[in-house]
């Protein structure tokens, strides 16, 4: 296990922490204008209600269980099927998806 | 498939149960990661996409020294004697414990996991040779096989690849 080091950056014009892959470290930190800004830096222009749909789950299902879902598990919980994942969050939505949502990486591997 | 983009292959080669894993484990998250990924089927490995096959494979606990009775809850190293994993319905035993536990964790079975490889834009091709060996046809495959490719095929779209064999 290694240690990771933790900075904080300013996003939409709020100063929280990330990891050094960029992920933000303290969900509680997170707001919707940075999730905005954070989906640009992924090359997601616009995020639309679609988006949001799963950014959702993955804020509530990451507050009731401690982690960040996994893809099979958004897809099983929030009813949204692997194919429309990867259209809305192209090349790598596992780790797109947290992201945004201002979580860590998934733990799980499925 | 962009070019530069990392390009993780597979060459599945193994039809137990338990070799059917890990690439579709280490396939799915490199998707998850962002990266293309190809699975190439041959010899018994095409057993994960034979639509008579994919539903039904197996771990035979005779010669598996790895397989303890810890897995059922028996402390220590004991192992499964080899003469017990002849018995019938050993390996059916075997095999209902894997799923059991792979269940738990809630990891999809092979057809499953196969489907949701495809959809996330997995390639699935077959080994020409052992196809014709086996004496099996394009519909033998389960839906999402891309197509039925000989070794220079293979050579030649994974040029730049990394390539796990398995």
């Amino acid at each position: 296990m290694t240690t990771q080091t933790i900075t904080t950056r300013e996003i939409a014009g709020k100063t929280v922490h990330v990891n050094e892959e960029g992920f933000m470290t303290d969900p509680s930190e997170w707001t919707r204008e940075i999730a905005v800004e954070l989906a640009k830096e992924e090359g997601i222009e616009e995020l639309t209600p679609e988006h949001w749909k799963i950014i959702e789950f993955c804020r509530q299902d990451a507050a009731a269980t401690g982690a960040a879902p996994t893809l099979r598990r958004i897809s099983k919980q929030a009813g949204v099927p692997t194919k429309e994942l990867f259209r809305l969050f192209p090349k790598g939505p596992a780790k797109k998806v947290a992201k945004i949502a201002g979580l860590g990486k998934p733990q799980g591997c499925v | 498939m962009s070019e530069d983009n990392r390009h993780l292959v597979f060459i599945c080669s193994k039809g137990n149960l338990d070799m059917a894993y890990p690439a579709l484990v280490m396939g799915w998250a490199a998707l998850g990661n962002g990266l293309d990924v190809t699975i190439f089927f041959t010899f018994w490995g095409l057993d994960l996409i034979r639509k008579d096959r994919v539903d039904h494979l197996e771990i035979a606990p005779v010669a598996n020294t790895s397989m303890k009775m810890s897995m059922m809850g028996v402390p220590g190293n004991l192992g499964i004697p080899n003469l017990l994993g002849v018995l019938p319905g050993m390996t059916a035993f075997a095999t209902a414990l894997m799923k059991k536990k792979m269940d738990e964790l809630e990891v999809p079975p092979v057809r499953e996991y196969l489907e949701m490889l495809v959809d996330g834009g997995a390639k699935l091709y077959a080994c020409k040779m052992t196809v014709d060996m086996m004496g099996l046809k394009e519909e033998d495959f389960i839906d999402g096989v891309e197509a039925i490719v000989t070794a220079s095929d293979f050579i030649d779209m994974t040029e730049g690849a990394q390539i796990i064999f398995i």
